[in-house]
């Protein structure tokens, strides 16, 4: 009987073949002869798209978790996962609503009942939104607390806080969507805020529902707010956020 | 030490004899003539006892006088009628870079071109001292983010993800009834994290609670870092900035949580505990 490969050997081989090679570059913890050296440990990082987020050595102080609680990177974490969700979601959504076509609302009803994982998916977007603003806020409440806002990091402050108003608008906009009572008369106390804005308060408002009161309109608008504009906005500036936190020296302190 | 080094034939001789090679002998019966030599002008072998070495140096430093070291007294024994201490005065010290440059002090020769034609380019530059960046970077204590970081960030991921996925396993997204512009609803309120500008809806105009106010918040958020002119990031340094920002979020925190739990139908006040909890997610 021919001895079966053992576990070693398949990894072996899948690793030392031309395609894997392509893929993972040299240092990478998933390559043949990856060794736990300063050599590796460096290339680990450098060699990988991680880089763009990570040095490849960060301060030993910001690795306590008691300093970050990892807030910042639970928000980018959360905002991933929302987006995950939020996809999934619009396999089985339509926005449109209307006498005669409530077909936003009857989707809703499908997602919850008929649809597989339909109803634990949109759960996870629900409470994840949820949890998303209070992680960015808790987030903020952290980088104050540490000054970590202070020279050369002001800016970033800045962005952080158009960050926080991003994600209030994508939580506001997707509160919309289910288009049930509770949704709709939410929006309608926001919204109304709104038209009280100085000089341009009517224009606001009717640009923002597409129309003098909340309809199909309105609901068609902000499933595209929701799901491509403001995401968009918010990557370009999480896309400055993160590089910046990198060009004003890595993480703040130690304090 | 001349390179002649007599050979002690008889030592050289019975390594052979030993069977060891040639270098080795070669050079173990030059050795053991050179020590001959010595033994014969009646030095000791083998390394000196310390306090001989010291009092041979102590002796030393009195021939050489009582100033500088031993290369500044070389060189002032070099300069005719060497200065007092064996130092040079700035005048000799002027006089003997001309020299060394070979031009009596004038400006220094023009260095690295070639005279023949050629070259078309310098090979060499001076370079001010100014023009040298001085790098001056502290040493800090820092760890490889692989596997350090990168280990704690997924096992957070990881722990908010499986709480996430077990409170949507058993907690339901509201959905209510479809929704209908004629039917107010008796409780109508906005998300919770708008409930704070809501309750203040109660207490000022609209276009001062709506507008004005998340406004100013927001302004004197983001001017933070700009008015903020404290260079320390130490608690105790800046209780002024803690504060103000502990009574923002608390006035927030109160506002949001008086809207969302203590306010029922007609937005009139309620105590949970008696008209119900008037508040959904």
């Amino acid at each position: 009987m021919p001895k079966l490969p053992t576990f070693d050997d398949v990894k072996g081989n899948v690793q030392d073949n031309v395609i894997w090679k392509s893929i993972f570059r040299p240092g990478s913890i998933y390559r043949k002869g990856y060794r736990d050296t300063s050599r590796d440990r460096a290339l680990a990082s450098m060699n990988n798209v991680l880089y763009h987020l990570h040095p490849v050595k960060v301060k030993r102080h910001g690795l306590k978790l008691t300093y970050t609680y990892c807030l910042g990177g639970l928000s980018f974490f959360l905002f991933v996962l929302l987006t995950i969700t939020g996809i999934f979601l619009m396999f089985f959504y339509t926005p449109a609503a209307g006498a005669g076509s409530e077909i936003a609302y009857a989707n809703m009803r499908e997602i919850s009942a008929s649809i597989t994982f339909g109803n634990l998916v949109r759960n996870l977007h629900r409470w994840g939104a949820h949890a998303m603003v209070f992680t960015v806020f808790l987030h903020m409440a952290r980088v104050f607390y540490h000054g970590a806002y202070k020279p050369p990091r002001e800016f970033n402050w800045v962005v952080g806080v158009i960050l926080l108003l991003l994600t209030l608008l994508l939580s506001f906009t997707g509160y919309l969507l289910p288009w049930d009572q509770l949704a709709l008369w939410a929006v309608t106390v926001g919204t109304n805020m709104m038209g009280f804005t100085p000089v341009f308060g009517d224009q606001v408002q009717f640009v923002l529902l597409g129309g003098v009161e909340i309809g199909p309109n309105t609901l068609l608008r902000w499933y595209v707010l929701h799901v491509l504009f403001i995401p968009f906005i918010t990557v370009i500036f999480l896309a400055v956020h993160f590089w910046r936190i990198r060009k004003d020296g890595g993480i703040s302190g130690p304090l | 030490m001349s390179d002649e080094v007599q050979l002690d034939q008889e030592v050289y001789d019975r390594l052979i004899a030993e069977g060891k090679s040639e270098r080795i002998a070669r050079a173990k019966a030059k050795a053991a003539s050179v020590r001959k030599a010595k033994i014969a002008e009646g030095q000791t072998l083998g390394p000196k006892p310390a306090d001989e070495a010291a009092k041979q140096l102590s002796a030393y430093r009195e021939s050489a006088g009582s100033g500088g070291g031993v290369a500044t007294k070389t060189a002032a024994q070099a300069e005719a009628g060497g200065a007092a201490g064996g130092r040079l005065t700035p005048e000799q010290r002027a006089a003997r870079v001309a020299a060394s440059l070979g031009n009596g002090g004038k400006q220094p020769a023009s260095i690295g071109v070639p005279t023949s034609g050629d070259h078309t380019h310098r090979l060499l530059a001076l370079v001010p001292p100014a023009g040298i960046q001085q790098v001056q970077g502290k040493q800090q204590d820092k760890v490889y983010t692989w596997p350090h970081l990168l280990l704690v960030e997924f096992v957070a991921l990881l722990a908010v993800g499986s709480l996430l996925l077990i409170v949507s396993f058993f907690l339901d997204a509201p959905l209510g009834s479809l929704a209908n512009p004629n039917d107010v609803p008796a409780i109508n309120k906005a998300p919770w994290y708008f409930m704070g500008l809501q309750e203040l809806l109660a207490y000022f105009h609209p276009m001062v609670a709506g507008i004005t106010m998340p406004g100013v918040a927001v302004v004197l958020l983001m001017a933070a870092p700009y008015v903020d002119k404290n260079p320390s990031a130490k608690p105790e340094n800046r209780k002024v900035a803690n504060m103000a920002f502990t009574f923002f979020v608390v006035f927030w925190a109160v506002l949001v949580i008086i809207g969302s739990f203590l306010r029922g139908a007609g937005y009139e006040w309620v105590w949970p505990w008696v008209d119900g909890l008037g508040f959904t997610l």
